[in-house]
């Protein structure tokens, strides 16, 4: 059994403990915002994915340098499966945001708040990693470009940020502060536990796509050893194989 | 710095000769301003619509610069030849570069006047030190992210579709900072002097991609 299968199991079930409590402690425990009133309660879970979504870039960059550093063919893997995995948490965690700001501000979309627009457009950038690994034919070119564009996209994510926020005058709410923030302690308790909780399934849902990719690997190449040739294509990817 | 200089001798009087890239960006560059004429229905822009406008046709009139980068690398085998000569692979980066600056140089050149003509921008003459100067930050941003983008799409299957979508948010940064220093130059009461924060930005914005750029851009070309 590989590496990333290891401990799979108990990762499981603590993301699964976590994400109840995070979700209890969201709804039962946590005071309803004074202002906002219920629909605040939304952040509790779009603000913990927006930040680990934008942490799983700056990884996928991360592993992009393993990869460069040792051509070692896991690294590619970290960083795909990072990268699609805060790919799927950044949209989600788009929407939620959308929906906040259609509740509080009555609009869909808001260009005067920096934060969302530059999520956005770190998202937008990041739409393009699969098809430009898709359009590269030979695996290793495929994993040493992926490797270059994890690392410029995963540095483009904070530079990013700054310019947009010099842009325009601030209006998201700022819950996170250098202050410590302006939440009463049981909203932070429900906040972290919800960091929290969004980081493990973050890590759960990689660690089970690298098994579930890894175990493809396997079945490929003990297929071609059965039929020699025969085997034929399993058809184009964009992910390591 | 000698290999870059043979490579940009190479590429300005392969443009020169040939004239494939310069005349379609002036061109495209104008046709744009004529859209915009009819789209937006304004016979003179001022202000940061002017700006916005502005630069979007020169992103444009970029992106076919950058499409056609390395295109005669690939289809001629300069690729090849220059990783089997024992030079600094950096140096490449540096002459492409180089080149996609002067080319958006020489596009303003036509595009500015056209601009000016067309358009016809309150106080772009009163402002024109400023708007030079930004543009010419604006043109590294360019040059530096284009020859990256170009560099990694030319390998690609589809790469004059991988090149804008991956070139376009990178250059985001870069074209808010242009458009909006760019914008109040434009208005009927402008100062004439380019706000420093946005000097600011494009310039460090420059540095950043190109520290980026020239230490990644070796993985690009490596057989």
């Amino acid at each position: 059994m590989s590496t990333h299968v290891r401990h799979l199991r108990g990762l499981t079930v603590v993301t699964a403990l976590m994400i109840t409590a995070g979700l209890a402690l969201t709804f039962f425990y946590a005071p309803l915002d004074a202002e906002q009133g219920f629909v605040q309660k939304i952040f509790y879970i779009h603000v913990p994915l927006a930040i680990v979504s934008l942490v799983g870039f700056c990884l996928g960059g991360v592993y992009g340098i393993g990869y460069l550093r040792t051509g070692k063919r896991v690294w590619d893997m970290r960083s795909y499966c990072a990268i699609h995995m805060s790919l799927i948490f950044s949209v989600a965690g788009l929407l939620a945001g959308s929906i906040w700001a259609k509740a509080s501000w009555g609009h869909w979309w808001v260009w005067s708040d920096p934060t969302l627009v530059s999520y956005l457009i770190v998202i937008l950038l990041y739409c393009t990693y699969q098809p430009m690994r898709f359009s590269i034919e030979d695996p290793e070119r495929q994993a040493r470009y992926a490797a270059v564009f994890s690392i410029v996209a995963g540095a483009f994510v904070p530079i990013n940020f700054i310019i947009v926020n010099l842009s325009s005058e601030y209006l998201h709410p700022r819950v996170l502060n250098l202050e410590g923030g302006a939440m009463p302690g049981s909203m932070k308790l429900a906040f972290y536990t919800s960091l929290i909780a969004v980081a493990l399934l973050f890590a759960t849902l990689m660690k089970y796509e690298m098994a579930a990719k890894e175990l493809r690997i396997e079945t490929r190449r003990l297929r071609r050893r059965l039929l020699g040739d025969d085997a034929g294509p399993l058809g184009r990817t964009a992910s390591p194989s | 710095m000698r290999t870059a200089a043979a490579i940009l001798r190479k590429d300005l009087l392969l443009e020169l000769r040939t004239l494939e890239t310069l005349p379609s960006m002036a061109l495209l560059s104008i046709s744009t301003f004529v859209i915009f004429h009819f789209g937006l229905n304004q016979d003179s822009l001022s202000g940061q619509l002017a700006a916005g406008v502005f630069t979007v046709t020169l992103l444009f009139a970029a992106m076919l610069a950058i499409n056609r980068l390395f295109v005669a690398e690939r289809e001629q085998g300069g690729f090849d030849a220059f990783l089997l000569a024992p030079v600094d692979r950096t140096a490449m980066f540096v002459a492409k570069a180089a080149a996609l600056f002067i080319f958006m140089v020489a596009l303003e050149l036509v595009a500015v006047p056209a601009f000016a003509l067309l358009l016809a921008p309150p106080r772009l003459g009163h402002s024109l030190a400023g708007f030079v100067l930004l543009l010419v930050l604006a043109d590294g941003a360019f040059a530096v992210i284009g020859t990256f983008v170009s560099a990694l799409a030319v390998h690609t299957r589809a790469r004059d579709l991988i090149g804008p979508i991956i070139g376009l948010p990178l250059m985001l940064p870069a074209l808010i900072a242009t458009a909006r220093g760019i914008g109040p130059l434009l208005r009927a009461n402008s100062s004439g002097s380019p706000q420093l924060k946005w000097l600011l930005v494009l310039a460090l914005y420059d540095l950043f991609n190109a520290l980026l750029a020239v230490g990644l851009f070796d993985y690009l070309i490596e057989e």
